[in-house]
């Protein structure tokens, strides 16, 4: 059996206004709508994470743009099967959340926008247990619009 | 993906993905909710165990407007 690891791209889409009845469509709202990280991790169900070197957060210590700001999050944690991202400085802490099954590896790499200077913050969910570390990246032009 | 992605910071209405699912061959890998943290034109990067040529791969989106795509690509 090949283990083969293949990466994925989500590629730019021209429109197809295709209806797509199976797409999951939870979205947690109370999560993304926190205002503060505390509350975030709440939402998410992770305030008590642990701390763990096993969860790697790659980023630029200096992002010239805030408006994209480029992290690759990988987690060596066994059973990993689900990783959010949160923003402490942003105005909403909670960028995203991925949910891993079926062979797909627990590691992300995603744009995000910075509002300024900030920590970013990973959450590894696995086994039923949080896990979490944090990185900080500089913002010189901060990206959330307005 | 194409996507304006608007922020409620900005003075356009909010306008932005919520869900992506991708999958391989018809089975969920990869469910992700994202936000309007996310940058313009999101671009993600996953990676997938045990794959093989001619795997279909799917990704499909849905915005706060209710709005979907979706796109096919086969692995080469």
């Amino acid at each position: 059996m090949n283990n083969l690891r293949r990466t994925l791209i989500g590629a730019a889409a021209f429109l197809l206004l295709k209806p797509f009845a199976a797409l999951a469509a939870t979205w947690n709202k109370d999560a993304f709508g926190a205002k503060t990280p505390q509350d975030a991790l709440k939402g998410i169900g992770a305030s008590n994470a642990a701390s763990s070197k096993d969860l790697v957060i790659e980023a630029p210590q200096i992002a010239e743009n805030g408006a994209v700001v480029p992290i690759e999050i990988s987690s060596a944690i066994p059973g990993t099967t689900a990783i959010a991202v949160i923003i402490e400085k942003n105005p909403f802490p909670l960028a995203a959340q991925f949910d891993f099954q079926n062979g797909a590896l627990p590691y992300v790499k995603l744009n995000v926008k910075m509002n300024e200077t900030s920590d970013v913050r990973a959450v590894a969910i696995a086994a039923g247990r949080q896990y979490t570390a944090t990185k900080e990246i500089k913002v010189t032009i901060g990206g959330c619009g307005g | 993906m194409t996507h304006p992605m608007t922020t409620a910071q900005s003075n356009q209405p909010l306008h932005f993905i919520q869900n992506i699912t991708v999958k391989q061959n018809g089975k969920a890998v990869v469910e992700a909710q994202i936000s309007q943290a996310i940058s313009r034109n999101p671009v993600f990067t996953f990676r997938i165990k045990g794959g093989a040529k001619g795997d279909k791969i799917e990704v499909s989106w849905l915005d706060n407007k209710g709005e979907t795509s979706s796109i096919e690509a086969a692995v080469a």
